[in-house]
């Protein structure tokens, strides 16, 4: 194999003049946790809400749950990205759509709440598990004692299933960080699209995915060991996890 | 609001998309699937088979895969795989390697490492009496894995391993980054060509829309039909 | 036939399931093994054809060093028969391929003698209607049966029994034990975990009593029944034997 490598091309200037290829990077890594965490607050809002629905003893709230997982589980995240980014603003009445068009930051908003609502659906279906795993009794118990259903799921079962699938959920933060790149397609500059980029000025290719592949462990240990932390923090004695 | 719509350049390119486009696709997660299915179930084999350092590095594999997104995966084959190429038939420089060939590699790889956790997931959800049933007949580690764990592990993780196929259908797309004109791709050509933007990726949408929930709706029917079985 | 000689196992450094084990069992002899849970038996019995691997004494069958490196365990296993407690039927095959699958890859038998002496031996066990089925269309003692007619398929020298009841309905019991009864009688060399005492007294020629890994026991039946030595011997019969 014969390739130049040149370790040092990171502390060269980077052609946007704003710092070396390392700045590059690290800014790119700085946007791609911004959009994460922006789009993993969206998916945990509307997952919980489309997970409990589906929940629901009433046939009309889990038919929606379930229109809803079933269209965003089908498309690929790309294609809904095009949706969002190309389609509505033209779906739109005129003045509406111009300014979507014009909004600045539109891949940053985009992509977030784009990956945001496909990950919804994936911690949709992760709750519904976690509530089904719970014993029938637990939500018995909870009306018996004169709780409305609202109650019930706020104070005995969410606190409960969110304790059951913080694993499960570990990993699809994981993948709404990851999935953040694909929003390289509609021009967000994160983590995978300043890689590329460095590869297009330096053609140092090798070095410019292996610094993004290290970033990425990185991110990745540092989650996992977060949310070990947390579930840790969270555990019921004598329940589950809590030894 | 869709006063100006051309339903006639979806007819137009109609042969494109699906000659070209969507068998460029189907080709390459099938091929994909199954390549990553072996791959994935030696990668398993490693990991379960006792020998440390072989299931260290396999582990390791996985995990770095698993941890990786898939468009930097993509671009990361996509600059290596001449490169391997070269190593492998010792050319004197990288060789040429087309689009089809490099997302295949890309894809095989990748998706070994998820379903390698599948196997290894179906391996270990069989008794151990069934392997030890095996030796105690006489059948060799390697029968034993052959005629019975395999196959059982297989058959308990079908329906998972269908899902995750789908899963990878999907993907497939992101080989847009390429500029390869898979469905997805095609669709977009046009839609650049033609100025045709929100017809033709509303129709890309409804394409894998059906296909994914066709699939999804047999897989669900294939799951019941097994929990019957057992 | 089976000479078993200062067999110690331990599990991990300090737990001790077998100690200093020695018996034997010849050409033609029946054997029952019995003792509380946890005495041991099951893993002596597998300690016979190296499922189990133990740490010290050794093993012999039919003169072939059990616990010796180079012997070639899977042809070794395949010379003799064993049952296990939970069945193992091979819930992928049908019934009358979890016969032929190892008399084809292990003894190289061709598929048309594999399936005359899968179904000779369906027959002698009583199921011959059933060889299409798949071995979760059966009920427990069936799938028993078959079990050891699976394991009969091999032309066995010596039959090892697992607790071959324990896991069986009490309605099924007598169906398996009859199978067993009729082999004893043919002279088969058979050694037999069990707490069927009925068993023991029609057929067995010798008893072993087992407990805390130890060989407490080891007699000719009448003798065994008649007065056992050992408190712990007496103990166990007085409790399984009183009701």
């Amino acid at each position: 194999m014969k390739y130049n490598w040149n370790w040092h091309i990171f502390f060269e200037p980077s052609p946007n003049g704003t710092g070396n290829y390392l700045d590059m990077l690290l800014s790119g890594l700085v946007l791609t946790i911004e959009t994460a965490l922006l789009a993993w607050i969206i998916a945990l809002v509307i997952g919980t809400i489309v997970g409990v629905m589906r929940t629901l003893p009433s046939k009309t709230a889990s038919a929606i749950g379930f229109c809803y997982v079933e269209f965003f589980r089908n498309i690929p995240l790309l294609v809904q990205l095009f949706l969002w980014f190309f389609v509505l603003p033209e779906l739109l009445p005129r003045s509406a759509g111009l300014w979507l068009k014009q909004m600045p930051n539109a891949p940053f908003w985009t992509a977030s709440i784009g990956v945001g609502l496909f990950m919804s659906v994936r911690v949709a279906e992760q709750l519904r598990a976690g509530i089904g795993s719970l014993p029938r009794g637990q939500k018995m118990a909870a009306t018996a004692l004169g709780l409305t259903t609202t109650q019930a799921y706020r104070y005995v079962l969410l606190p409960i299933a969110f304790r059951v699938i913080l694993p499960p959920l570990t990993s699809e933060f994981l993948s709404t960080i990851k999935n953040t790149s694909v929003a390289i397609t509609i021009g967000l500059i994160e983590l995978t699209g300043q890689a590329r980029a460095m590869q297009e000025f330096s053609f140092q290719v090798f070095e410019a995915f292996t610094a993004a592949t290290v970033l990425y462990l990185l991110i990745n240990l540092v989650v996992v060991i977060g949310m070990r932390l947390l579930e840790r923090q969270v555990a019921i004695p004598g329940y589950i996890s809590g030894k | 609001m869709f006063s100006n719509f051309d339903f006639d350049v979806i007819r137009r390119s109609l042969p494109y998309l699906f000659l070209d486009g969507m068998t460029f696709t189907l080709t390459l997660t099938a091929l994909s699937a199954v390549g990553g299915l072996v791959f994935g179930t030696a990668l398993a084999l490693m990991r379960l088979s006792g020998f440390k350092l072989l299931g260290r590095i396999a582990g390791l594999y996985v995990d770095l895969m698993r941890s990786l997104p898939l468009v930097l995966v993509i671009f990361w084959f996509y600059f290596l795989v001449p490169y391997i190429g070269q190593w492998l038939t010792g050319a004197s420089r990288p060789i040429r390697v087309g689009a089809f060939t490099s997302s295949l590699v890309t894809f095989i790889m990748f998706e070994a490492a998820y379903f390698s956790e599948i196997m290894r997931a179906g391996i270990q959800s069989i008794s151990k009496g069934q392997p030890a049933a095996a030796s105690a007949l006489g059948l060799t580690y390697s029968q034993s894995m052959r005629y019975i764990v395999l196959p059982q592990a297989f058959r308990n993780m079908l329906p998972v391993l269908l899902t995750q196929t789908i899963v990878l259908f999907q993907d497939t797309s992101l080989v847009y980054v390429l500029s390869i004109p898979d469905f997805l791709g095609a669709a977009s050509k046009v839609a650049q060509r033609d100025g045709r933007l929100v017809e033709m990726y509303l129709f890309a949408a409804a394409v894998y829309f059906v296909i994914s929930s066709l699939a999804s709706y047999g897989v669900r029917r294939l799951q019941a039909r097994i929990a019957i079985v057992r | 036939m089976i000479e078993i000689s200062h067999v110690n196992k331990w599990y991990g450094p300090t737990f001790q399931v077998l100690k200093d084990c020695t018996t034997s069992i010849a050409k033609g002899e029946v054997v029952v093994v019995c003792g509380p849970s946890g005495s041991g038996k099951s893993t002596l019995i597998k300690c016979v054809n190296a499922l189990e691997p133990f740490q010290e004494g050794q093993i012999v069958l039919d003169g072939i060093k059990v616990n010796d490196p180079k012997t070639d365990l899977p042809k070794l296993r395949a010379r003799v028969g064993m049952v296990f407690q939970h069945f193992e039927l091979f819930p992928h095959l049908r019934i009358i391929d979890n016969l032929c699958l190892a008399q084809e890859k292990v003894l190289g038998r061709s598929h048309a003698e594999a399936m005359a002496k899968g179904e000779k031996l369906l027959k002698r066990v009583g199921l011959t209607v059933h060889a299409n089925k798949y071995p979760a269309e059966l009920s427990g003692g069936q799938q028993q049966r078959v079990a050891i007619a699976r394991a009969l398929a091999m032309d066995p020298i010596a039959m090892l029994f697992d607790e071959p009841t324990s896991a069986l309905d009490p309605e099924m019991i007598s169906e398996v034990l009859d199978v067993m009864v009729d082999l004893a009688r043919e002279g088969m060399t058979m050694m037999v975990v069990t707490h069927e005492m009925g068993f023991a007294r029609k057929v067995a020629h010798r008893v072993i009593f087992m407990d805390t890994g130890e060989i407490v026991e080891d007699a000719q039946k009448d003798d065994f029944f008649g007065s056992p030595r050992s408190e712990r011997a007496q103990q166990f019969l007085s409790k399984i034997l009183s009701h």
